[in-house]
């Protein structure tokens, strides 16, 4: 990051409004889980998100994100939301579970009905675009 | 944070030894309150350690001051008398060391009145003394003490490895920052103490030097890289292009920079080579009939319109080839200048075809990774298709439409295995499309064909107007606009898939655009062998001429005539040159409607439905007119056919090249406001990486086609009489013959001969081709050795999955008894405890983190500090040989002995 901005200005705050996990990234960097930040959590956040940080980090966090009832494992429930949150809930009820379905198929590695951190990481880190995706520039 | 807190109680016990014995209070005092003097003599002692125990810190840390003479008769009367005391000391020592409470209680109640006598003396004697003598037992005591100060030793380094190892892999831990930083804070403190204690570093100070050093030299790098950064040039710009309409957008831009990065090279080949030497060291304008404009075209040749049709002094420039002479060398540099032109034509393309190609191998390189993606199709779109860096809503909206799509996509792909609903409607439908675009195509080459025909009618005849001069540059450029929206509604017949589609839609314009180039080439060609059949003629009259000049009567046969100025001399007509103005005009006018319809379609546009909008009966913005899109692939192939016009044209005007990059670097910043100002984020976004090696592919292509057209013309056209560094051979190559027989010893003009026989060239083709053809092979049998690998690999995992849900379901059985903390597949399969699963994998994390080379390098540190000890014992083997010997090792003496401290 060449600029050194110090202070943001509305519009750039602004600007990172659209990211649909945006209150699950707060929620998950948050001390309590409620998605109030300080700063240390803060930097927390920024130092996963940034584009130096190592991969097996940026999947742990990845998986944080997405399990949404955080029991440690992704779970139908957690699919569902994210797809959900991915297309704006304009995919059919069918379709929705003929995706999560189809993503527990080819990721479950142990047959147990959801992903476990191992089964994320397995699948995460042969994805090409995980790692240029996942980041966010100032 | 623990073992500060237990030296803090044993700071307790020092200080309760030390109003026991007074003489060491004193010598603690003194430690504690001159650090300053102190601190030179023992760069390598910790601070924090000195103040937690100053009782044994006196002990480990007495001796390098002990070097001095001046100390030496105080110490060997101080040794006398304290002999005794010594080896109490010394067993103190040990029994402190092994932590025997008893023991220690008993000796200081021995020690008390022997150290009470010493306080008579003043203070300083007191303190060398006492160094001296600890110093002494301590190397007694090492002899006594040594299997234990080994294994401490050792463990020590395992620990500063350890803390080491917790340094480098920080940032890969997924703790929180309050953690992460009391983690770095506590090793790095333990290794300031340690390391330099250890004689690891060369004492603290070097240590700190060194991490110093370190910390600048990452900071450095790290500016260095912000400066490269910030050296590349339109980072930011790209960067923020990207940023609002996603990498695919970007990769056009990255595309533009790299071709202006290319031409760049182009331009500095060619003008330092050839346009400079010449303006440097030819003969000047004027001086030869090349190099002047003909008394015809005098009184216009300044004009703004013939100028800017490259005529008139244009045309009698540098910047074409009719200007350069065929004097073999010029200036006093004896400067080769046609041999140069030659070369650097050559190697215009031998370097593109080079960058091309290494560019295309490097994108095939990054690129071999992607095996994996029919694997996890659903689960790489859900979890990594939204794009984290995206920062605009409108980006935002098309990025969750176009992963709807995709999802909706995959679903039909998935289904789609079965249905074939009327499959004679959608062939007929695609033939009837197929036949359309050719007859399009076909169309629009006669067009261009007829075109061209008409302009040479039209070049022959006076006072033309400006539409009918510039018509074929018109023609095509409106062919260029109008066909491709006209092949994407002919598309939407033939019902494709979407991506096969767009392959399409790319293939079709390339088609058009090379049809277009070439038949414009093919009429330019007609053009130039007219020119060469009239040349005969022309060549007679020039001579003619200049024989009845110079022997037409009326002359005075005493004084010779002056030369015919070279504006009056009758002269050839140039193809060359010609065809140079021809592509000359083709780029500038190329380049004017680029940014004609740039400033039209999008800007213009974009403005009405951003202002008319307040005003219409619809909504402008969501309806129909629209903001415009940016059309990537018609942008980039429109780069690709520019770039394959000015390798054809560089040959016949060398300062095509400058032109270009005049061109690229405007087109770069005028796009880009264009983009940023009047352009709408495309709905489609297609991968960046795999697209960049296809449109690569299409410059290859259109490289390999614009070579052929010149190496025609140079082999077997010959060049005009009268104009061009060529002028005057058979063919353009000659000049190669001709420097090779002049300028090269004889030998070497044997040996070019030899090697230009056809026995020689036909085998070492046959060998090329056979070298290819092994190559092939070796890949071929590499990538299917490839694809069994991943068969196999594929395999495995299957095997895995039914084992692994056969172990499970096992293990749901009796999950009564399983140890959560056994193994690894254990602690995931088993549902109860989460919370220990939890902590248990993001151990298992950290050591993927840290990889095998823990364990591996942990084994290789005990060795150098077992041998490192060996030396260290050495003055301590002997205690009563002298003081000599530990003065004169004090580094080694002094490590051992700090290894030798229990660690915290």
């Amino acid at each position: 990051m060449g600029n050194k901005q110090t202070v943001f200005t509305h519009e750039q705050l602004e600007a990172y409004q659209d990211n649909p996990f945006r209150q699950r990234i707060a929620q998950v960097f948050s001390e309590d889980g409620d998605g109030h930040m300080t700063l240390d959590n803060f930097l927390d956040m920024f130092s996963v998100m940034s584009e130096m940080a190592p991969r097996d980090l940026k999947a742990y966090y990845a998986f944080k994100i997405y399990d949404f009832n955080n029991d440690d494992y992704i779970c139908a429930w957690d699919l569902e939301q994210t797809v959900t949150k991915l297309t704006r809930g304009e995919l059919s009820t069918e379709e929705v579970s003929l995706i999560c379905e189809k993503v527990l198929d080819e990721a479950d590695g142990d047959h147990d009905g959801r992903l476990s951190l191992e089964d994320f990481q397995n699948m995460i880190l042969r994805a090409p675009d995980f790692l240029s995706t996942f980041h966010i520039r100032i | 944070m623990s073992h500060q807190l237990k030296g803090r109680g044993e700071e307790g016990g020092g200080g309760m030894r030390g109003q026991a014995r007074s003489g060491s209070l004193g010598t603690g005092d003194r430690s504690r309150r001159s650090p300053s003097m102190k601190r030179p003599h023992r760069a390598e002692e910790a601070p924090g350690r000195r103040r937690a125990q100053p009782g044994q810190k006196e002990r480990a840390g007495g001796s390098p001051g002990s070097g001095s003479p001046p100390r030496k008769q105080a110490e060997r009367r101080g040794r006398r008398e304290l002999l005794g005391d010594r080896e109490r000391g010394s067993a103190e020592k040990i029994c402190r060391g092994r932590r025997k409470k008893d023991g220690r209680a008993s000796l200081r109640e021995q020690r008390a009145p022997s150290k009470r006598e010493k306080e008579v003396r003043r203070k300083e004697e007191v303190w060398k003394q006492l160094k001296k003598h600890r110093s002494s037992s301590m190397a007694s005591s090492t002899s006594s003490g040594e299997s234990l100060s080994e294994e401490e030793l050792a463990r020590i380094l395992e620990q500063v490895e350890d803390k080491k190892k917790l340094i480098a892999s920080m940032r890969s831990k997924p703790w929180p920052m309050s953690r992460k930083l009391a983690e770095l804070r506590e090793a790095q403190e333990f290794l300031e103490k340690y390391e330099g204690a250890l004689g690891k570093g060369k004492g603290k100070r070097l240590y700190a030097y060194r991490m110093l050093m370190a910390k600048k030299w990452v900071k450095f790098k790290r500016d260095f890289d912000n400066f490269k950064t910030q050296c590349i040039p339109w980072e930011m710009k790209i960067k923020d292009i990207e940023s609002h309409f996603g990498s695919s957008v970007a990769s056009y831009f990255i595309f533009l920079r790299w071709m202006y990065g290319v031409n760049l090279v182009l331009f500095g080949l060619i003008f330092g080579l050839v346009i400079i030497p010449e303006v440097l060291m030819g003969m000047p304008y004027g001086s030869i009939p090349r190099k002047t404009v003909p008394r015809a075209e005098e009184e216009k040749a300044m004009d703004f319109s013939v100028l800017w049709d490259f005529e008139g002094y244009m045309k009698y420039s540098a910047l074409f080839y009719g200007y350069y002479n065929n004097q073999r060398t010029i200036g006093w540099l004896r400067y080769r200048l046609p041999m140069a032109y030659f070369m650097v034509g050559v190697s215009v393309f031998g370097y593109s075809l080079m960058i091309v190609i290494r560019s295309m191998a490097s994108n095939n390189q990054g690129s071999t990774s992607e095996g994996d993606s029919d694997n996890f199709t659903f689960s790489f779109k859900m979890f990594t298709s939204w794009d984290y860096l995206i920062g605009n809503s409108e980006t935002a909206d098309n990025k969750y439409a176009s992963i709807t799509t995709s999802f909706k996509e995959s679903i039909v792909d998935e289904q789609e295995s079965s249905k074939e609903e009327n499959v004679h409607l959608t062939r007929f439908l695609r033939v009837l499309a197929n036949f359309l675009i050719i007859c399009c195509l076909c169309g629009s080459g006669y067009l261009i064909y007829f075109v061209v025909k008409r302009s040479q009618e039209f070049s022959k005849m006076q006072n033309v107007s400006w539409y009918e001069r510039n018509e074929v540059e018109i023609v095509m450029s409106l062919l260029g606009m109008f066909c491709p929206p006209l092949f994407e509604t002919i598309a939407t017949l033939e019902n494709y898939h979407p991506r096969i589609g767009l392959k399409w839609q790319l293939g079709r314009i390339f088609a058009l655009f090379l049809g277009n180039l070439y038949t414009f080439l093919l009429a330019l060609m007609d053009d130039v062998q007219l020119k060469l059949s009239n040349e005969e003629t022309i060549k007679n009259i020039t001579h003619w001429t200049l024989f009845h000049y110079y022997n037409s009567s009326g002359w005075n046969e005493s004084v010779p005539r002056p030369p015919l100025h070279p504006a009056d001399v009758p002269r050839g007509s140039c193809w060359e040159t010609a065809v140079g103005i021809e592509f000359m005009r083709l780029t500038v006018s190329d380049m004017l409607v680029t940014y004609i319809t740039i400033l039209l379609g999008d800007f213009l546009r974009a403005c009405f439905v951003r202002f008319m909008n307040y005003c219409w009966c619809w909504d402008l913005e969501a309806g129909f007119p629209s903001y415009a899109e940016f059309d990537i692939s018609g942008n980039v192939l429109g780069l690709i056919f520019n770039q394959g016009m000015i390798w054809m044209g560089s040959f016949y005007a060398p300062g095509l090249v400058g032109i270009n990059v005049l061109r690229l670097l405007t087109s770069m910043y005028f796009q880009c406001w264009a983009v940023m100002s009047s352009n709408v984020p495309h709905e489609r976004v297609f991968k960046a990486s795999r697209s960049n090696n296809f449109y690569m592919g299409l410059l290859l292509l259109v490289l390999f086609l614009s070579l052929l057209p010149v190496a025609y013309t140079i082999m077997s056209l010959p060049p005009s009489f009268d104009c061009g560094p060529f002028s005057g051979k058979n063919r353009m190559y000659d000049v190669i013959q001709e420097t090779v027989e002049n300028d090269f010893p004889t030998f070497l003009g044997k040996i070019f001969a030899f090697l230009a026989n056809p026995g020689l060239i036909i085998p070492a083709i046959l060998l090329m081709f056979l070298a290819i053809y092994y190559l092939n092979s070796v890949s071929k049998s590499l990538s299917r050795a490839n694809a069994q690998l991943r068969k196999k690999i594929q395999a495995l995992r299957e095997v895995e999955k039914s084992h692994k849900s056969v172990k499970s379901r096992a293990t749901a059985r009796d999950s009564e008894d399983t140890d959560k903390s056994n193994s690894k597949n254990d602690t995931q399969l088993t549902k109860e405890g989460t919370a220990h699963h939890s902590a248990s994998q993001s151990q298992t994390l950290d050591q993927k983190a840290q990889g095998s080379g823990a364990s591996s390098s942990a084994g290789k540190t005990v060795l150098p500090a077992s041998q490192h000890l060996h030396v260290s014992r050495a003055p301590g083997v002997r205690p009563d040989s002298g003081q000599a010997q530990p003065q004169a090792h004090p580094w080694r003496s002094t490590s051992g002995k700090r290894a030798w401290r229990p660690p915290h």
